[in-house]
């Protein structure tokens, strides 16, 4: 069978070319493009995510994500003057035949959007690329080390052009699955901040995540009817192998009931920490090598150098609760944060 | 992204002369044309109708399009693109620029002309 066309749910005008995951609203093109940024509007004003005159950088890897979320970021302060300085910053992790590529993709945006661009790389930063340390230590842990890499290369590259605030194209569903690998693994610490739409790293340099609410299907789609212009290889070293499969689990949720993802999340702002938990955690100090936020005497990129140049192949880093951290974060998952001034 | 390979031609050699034949354009993207020779963009004809047990048939739809495609076209990795009889959750289907899940999913018929896409959301952000 095939239905006949549906008219927009929202101005009964035009034909509906999407129905959206999270109300199950079918709307136009038109009326889609709409109310996807007037969400992230809405994020951003409930949020107070900026003030005026901010310099922001976008973490850009050239991927649907933070493609999406320059395009939206630059339409929004057009729109509604939010008044930020816009850069766009991409960190090259040194990974030939993909972040090369990827970051082609950058390079054009910058041209599309006129945003200025960073790129830092692994190799500048810490004196080894990802292509080096996998010749190194093999493909097993090497997400491990990109991911502390990664977290910390932006941090640096953000003060580098002097902005307030980073702000990354981490959506909802990346948030769902965060919220269920902290569960699974337990992990109190991050439960309780992977959630969170802002935090605040190094040198008070803010993080966000406009997307927070955005479903990935939305972005995709949005990319898709925007013609957007975005890279969407595989890293070639091997994935990481947990988040797959609460990747696949979560997918395979939102098929039978799409609301998952965001009543996921919802239960991950929801849970309350016990006070005898939240005493057992670390106080946060800095690395007395290179002065980054760490939760033990070392940070974890300058733990994993260490052991790189000593040529330990399974260089294992002490987790929060000490259990040793081979399943790492996301890339730019907010780093271990306590404020020491709340005032 | 730009489209700079052309189009491959493929067609079900089942056909027989006479039967009607449904021509379609078919695209893949976000990382799924990497399991189809990393060819984004190929257009395939298929009968109009198609078997459907018991000596029955019915007219040509999605679901058989997905399976056609799986066993023509596919070059590695099946387990990327399907799952059961529909394709693996994570992948957007539209057809004819519209959500697939308003056009009744699998059960769509297809017409001769349509341009169906697959795109994937499982590849890096």
């Amino acid at each position: 069978m095939t239905p006949t066309p549906k008219t927009c749910a929202l101005c009964s005008k035009f034909r509906a070319i999407i129905k959206r995951p999270k109300t199950g609203q079918q709307i136009c093109k038109e009326c889609f493009f709409f109310v996807f940024e007037t969400e992230v509007h809405n994020t951003i004003t409930e949020a107070k995510l900026f003030s005026r005159g901010d310099r922001v950088a976008i973490g850009a890897s050239g991927g649907k994500d933070s493609t999406v979320l320059a395009h939206v970021m630059k339409a929004l302060n057009e729109r509604y003057g939010y008044g930020l300085d816009l850069y766009l910053l991409s960190i090259d992790e040194g990974i030939t035949g993909y972040r090369d590529d990827s970051l082609e993709t950058v390079k054009r945006n910058q041209q599309q959007y006129s945003m200025p661009l960073k790129i830092l790389s692994y190799d500048e930063l810490y004196g080894w690329t990802m292509d080096a340390i996998v010749s190194q230590i093999g493909k097993k842990n090497n997400c491990t080390f990109c991911g502390v890499f990664r977290r910390q290369a932006l941090d640096r590259g953000a003060a580098m052009l002097k902005v307030d605030h980073i702000v990354t194209g981490h959506n909802a569903d990346d948030i769902a699955e965060t919220v269920l690998m902290n569960i699974m693994r337990g992990d109190i610490a991050r439960l309780g901040r992977c959630t969170l739409i802002c935090t605040e790293g190094e040198d008070t340099i803010k993080r966000s995540k406009p997307f927070k609410y955005a479903y990935e299907k939305e972005i995709v789609m949005y990319a898709y009817f925007k013609r957007l212009d975005y890279f969407s290889t595989e890293c070639i070293y091997s994935p990481d192998a947990y988040r797959g499969h609460a990747r696949t689990f979560l997918k395979d949720l939102e098929s039978a009931r799409p609301s998952a993802i965001i009543d996921i999340i919802h239960s991950g702002e929801a849970f309350e920490v016990k006070e005898e938990v939240r005493k057992g955690q670390k106080a946060q100090q800095t690395c007395r090598k290179c002065g980054y936020m760490s939760s033990n005497d070392l940070c974890k990129a300058c733990t994993l150098l260490e052991g790189l140049e000593k040529g330990l192949a399974e260089a294992r880093i002490i987790d929060v609760g000490g259990r040793t951290g081979s399943h790492e974060m996301p890339p730019e998952e907010p780093r271990e944060v306590t404020k020491l001034d709340p005032s | 992204m730009p489209d700079s390979q052309p189009d491959s031609s493929h067609s079900d050699s089942n056909l027989s002369q006479n039967e009607p034949k449904i021509p379609l354009r078919v695209e893949f993207s976000g990382g799924l044309e990497l399991l189809f020779s990393n060819q984004r963009s190929h257009r395939i004809t298929l009968p109009s109708t198609v078997p459907h047990g018991d000596g029955t048939t019915k007219p040509t739809d999605i679901t058989y399009l997905i399976d056609w495609l799986r066993r023509n076209l596919l070059k590695e990795r099946a387990e990327l693109f399907t799952d059961g009889a529909t394709v693996r959750p994570g992948i957007l289907v539209l057809v004819n620029d519209s959500d697939w899940e308003l056009e009744g999913e699998g059960d769509y018929q297809l017409r001769p002309g349509d341009e169906i896409v697959f795109i994937s959301t499982l590849h890096g952000g």
